[in-house]
């Protein structure tokens, strides 16, 4: 134990126990604020409805340990190592823990989102404390069984032991832990102590997921449930005139059909049937905005880059004047295309509205938020929702946003049956809300050979980039540097996709540095760690990343991927990238085959911190990586007078196992606290390839997807 | 509507269904096997592959008439308590991040090792890319049929 570790605050108004009947400690806690001081932990396990606190520890009497896990699962794997956190701290063997992932809070709900890649960062050394305060507790009780002090006695997986050599099992003891008082101060544990943070933890629901259980939110079923197709509009900005369901009506299976607002919905009694009944409707459409075109945009953020209707989002010395008086500029534009999200779960919902109540279950990003949109749409009380999370299969952004959620809980409710209403491959993607267009004009001023200002616009369809991503490198290592942003608002319904903004964002700069460096006749790679040498450290609060940490993952991508000692026919590019708090440098070593290149492997250097679960960590790196290949590679969805012209996977191009690269990952090895993991890895690897593309071919790709605009 | 018998993970049904209704949703909505996935409905994804008659297929686009007197087996039943050597090897792994897709993972990979026992890195490459897994944890699938043709062997 290290006494630096030791937590002064009040730990009583966010932590509560109560002796469970069926035996056994219940641990009620809310995990990132303290809780309403009434709040009261339910002492039936089956009235565990997680109104007052959002997270659970149980520990029963035969000692083992069930962690109720708050934030919902995505793929990206805090279902396991959240857990972990209290686990450790507990000190109990990870092999006694079980999992079930928890329902919603909606009272003290403060960050029950999986999105953002914060899960692990902002938990960190809360539910560290639960973990520990929970151990304390036992501690005591059992140091108070035998006379002793609580500072005398010891624990190891689940056991308690005093001088003496005396032990007792958190078990024997957890009935009186329930009944004292929650300390105030507890320690936790030195790092170099740790036994499950660090160790690799297998995915929890692995048996489930093997073995086919029902634990997505499409195999979410209710006695009397109604499979639910919904008709939308065909292209954005349409309004429906009107529809004939007389056809769908002889669907066998089909029993009902709703319209609501600009949609139509068919109930049957299987998803088939429901599918089949939506394809029988016909329907009449009129404009109600204007359907929009892909070539349309081109010009229109083409324009905004050439305008001057900017809104400046940093601005660091005099980048006029340095332009003014440059020797040379070097100018490029980066362009890409929208993305569907193509999460292999099509959107799903399942609803239940009845006057009393409202349950809602299935895979969402967002609990709380969606939640309280179903309250004020249905014009309801939210304290009559409750809200189950399903595993879901993939998110990407996507489940974020509930839209499908509400439209479940809209036909219930006019249906007044249960529903699951069910997205086809073709509505998830034509139905989408996308990663839009966006792109990126950046110029360089050069003068005595050195780089003299920096000028980034970005031009993108509804939002422009947000919070801190204007302060990224280069920001803080060029005197003078300027972001400046316009957008255009379009119909089409855009959001978040894995790594918002710097997913394409890191792909321009990485590019533009590569190219920069070879006029100004540098290394590549020196030019970058020469940059990040100006960077005053700790001068500018919105500057972020760090210049040390950034250099350190740059030189073991260096040493990892034999950069430059390649063997002939093989070529390499190289990338960097800061975002999510996290550092990351990646190297691509590709081939070219019929003027194709093949992505042969990837070098992914990452420094988050502690990595809490290395097995997991690993997953979600090679994951991130080829996700940034595949979309850069082959990903664009266009329109035609509002009208997405991919919708499912014969038109719409994924990456496949035959096209990926062996991806080789190394963590840097710190004490710090753990950062995003869930989206860092991603967006260097579209450059790392663009770059090696340049080498193999002397070619400059500035235009996603690559396979199309390769020339 | 006609019925058909078919034998599914050993017992025999008898379903009653429409003639071209897949057997996905037979499987899915009728017999409530829930762990064969609807991912695509055109057969380009994988996520809904079964075994007929012990050959991987996919079951999105396989029609329930064309299966009378066929025995399905589906990812519930490769094995008793998951213990299928190639399940095994996926838990070895940790192949799974969001673990939709790894059903019809599973199902493709056990149907081409035993097709091919010993096969090379690229022929499971090849044999695997009818199955798209979106959180792309491609490379450990690769090395999970590897674990799998040994732990077969």
């Amino acid at each position: 134990m290290n006494s630096s570790n030791k937590f002064a605050f009040s730990r009583r108004s966010f932590l509560k126990t109560s002796a469970l009947a069926s035996g056994g400690m219940l641990i009620g806690f809310n995990l990132f604020t303290s809780c309403a001081t009434n709040a009261e932990p339910p002492v039936d396990l089956s009235l565990l409805n997680f109104n007052d606190f959002n997270a659970f520890i149980k520990i029963a009497d035969n000692g083992i340990v069930t962690i109720f896990a708050p934030n919902p699962e995505i793929g990206q794997g805090v279902k396991t190592s959240m857990p972990m956190l209290i686990a450790e701290e507990l000190d109990v063997a990870w092999k006694d823990v079980y999992v079930q992932q928890g329902a919603l809070d909606k009272d003290h709900f403060t960050r029950q989102v999986a999105g953002g890649s914060q899960s692990i960062r902002q938990a960190w050394e809360p539910l560290r404390q639960t973990g520990a305060t929970a151990r304390m507790m036992l501690v005591m009780a059992a140091a108070a069984r035998w006379g002793v002090k609580a500072s005398e006695c010891t624990t190891k997986e689940g056991v308690i032991s005093n001088a003496k050599g005396e032990t007792l099992s958190y078990g024997d003891v957890v009935l009186d832990a329930a009944k004292l008082e929650v300390p105030e101060n507890v320690t936790l544990k030195d790092i170099k102590d740790f036994t499950i943070i660090g160790s690799d933890a297998p995915n929890v629901d692995i048996d489930e997921i093997i073995t086919g259980k029902p634990i997505f939110g499409l195999d979410y079923r209710q006695e009397g449930m109604a499979f639910v197709s919904v008709l939308r509009p065909p292209a954005f900005g349409q309004d429906l005139v009107d529809f004939d369901d007389s056809k769908a009506k002889q669907v066998t299976g089909v029993t009902n059909v709703i319209q609501f607002g600009n949609k139509v919905a068919v109930l049957a009694n299987t998803t088939w049937a429901a599918m089949k009944g939506k394809k029988a409707l016909t329907s009449n459409w009129k404009e109600g905005t204007k359907g929009e075109n892909t070539s349309d945009h081109d010009s229109i953020l083409l324009g905004l880059l050439d305008g001057s209707k900017f809104e400046t989002l940093r601005a660091d010395g005099d980048v006029k004047k340095a332009f003014a008086e440059a020797d040379q500029v070097l100018e490029r534009t980066y362009e890409s295309p929208f993305l569907p999200h193509n999460c292999m779960e099509p959107m799903n919902f399942f609803a239940d509205v009845t006057a009393e109540k409202i349950k809602l279950a299935g895979p969402i990003q967002t609990p709380a938020w969606t939640a309280s949109r179903v309250a004020t749409l249905l014009e309801r009380d939210e304290k009559d929702i409750s809200l189950e999370m399903t595993r879901m299969g993939g998110g990407f952004g996507r489940r974020l946003y509930g839209d499908f959620a509400l439209e479940a809980a809209e036909v219930s409710s006019l249906a007044k049956q249960p529903v699951q209403v069910v997205f086809s491959r073709e509505d998830d993607m034509t139905d989408g809300i996308y990663r839009p267009a966006i792109k990126y004009r950046i110029a360089a001023s050069i003068k005595d050979g050195k780089i003299t200002g920096y000028h980034l616009k970005e031009a993108a369809i509804n939002a422009n980039m947000y919070d801190l991503i204007p302060n990224f490198f280069p920001a803080g290592a060029i005197e003078n540097y300027q972001v400046d942003v316009a957008k255009y608002d379009s119909n089409i319904t855009t959001g978040a996709w894995r790594a918002p903004y710097t997913n394409f964002l890191s792909f321009a700069e990485q590019s533009f540095f590569d190219e920069l460096a070879d006029v100004l006749k540098v290394d590549r790679i020196n030019m970058r760690l020469d940059l990040l040498k100006k960077v005053d450290k700790g001068a500018d609060e919105r500057i972020q990343y760090s210049a040390d940490r950034l250099e350190a993952v740059i030189n073991m991508a260096i040493e990892k991927s034999n950069w430059g000692k390649t063997k002939e026919g093989v070529y390499q590019g190289f990338s960097t990238y800061y975002c999510h708090n996290t550092h990351v440098a990646e190297v691509a070593d590709i081939e070219m085959k019929d003027g194709k290149p093949l992505v042969k492997k990837v070098t992914c250097v990452i420094d988050c911190g502690i990595v809490v679960n290395p097995l997991g960590a690993k997953n979600q790196v090679m994951g991130g990586v080829i996700d940034g290949i595949g979309h850069a590679m082959y990903g664009e969805l266009t329109f035609k007078e509002g009208v997405p012209q991919s919708s499912n996977y014969g038109d719409y191009r994924l990456i496949r196992m035959n096209e990926t690269p062996e991806v080789e990952v190394h963590f840097i090895e710190n004490k710090l606290a753990p950062t995003g993991l869930g989206e860092p890895s991603l967006p260097p690897a579209a450059a790392a390839v663009a770059n090696a593309i340049y080498a193999a071919t002397g070619k400059r790709i500035t235009k996603q997807p690559f396979i199309k605009n390769m020339g | 509507m006609p019925t058909y018998k078919i034998t599914i993970n050993g017992s025999e049904h008898a379903i009653d269904a429409d003639i071209d209704t897949p057997l996905l949703w037979v499987l899915r909505d009728q017999i409530e096997l829930v762990g064969t996935k609807f991912g695509c409905g055109i057969g380009q994804c994988g996520a809904c592959t079964v075994h007929v008659d012990g050959k991987a297929t996919k079951s999105c686009i396989t029609l329930i008439s064309s299966l009378e007197g066929k025995s399905i087996t589906t990812i519930e039943g490769l094995s008793e308590h998951g213990t299928h050597p190639v399940q095994q090897a996926w838990k070895e792994i940790d192949v799974p991040q969001c673990g939709y897709c790894q059903s019809g993972q599973i199902m493709t990979a056990s149907s081409f090792l035993e097709e091919n026992s010993n096969p090379s890195k690229g022929e499971i490459r090849e044999a695997m890319h009818g199955n798209i897994c979106r959180c792309a944890s491609y490379n450990s699938i690769e090395k999970a049929v590897e674990v799998a043709a040994k732990n077969l062997s």
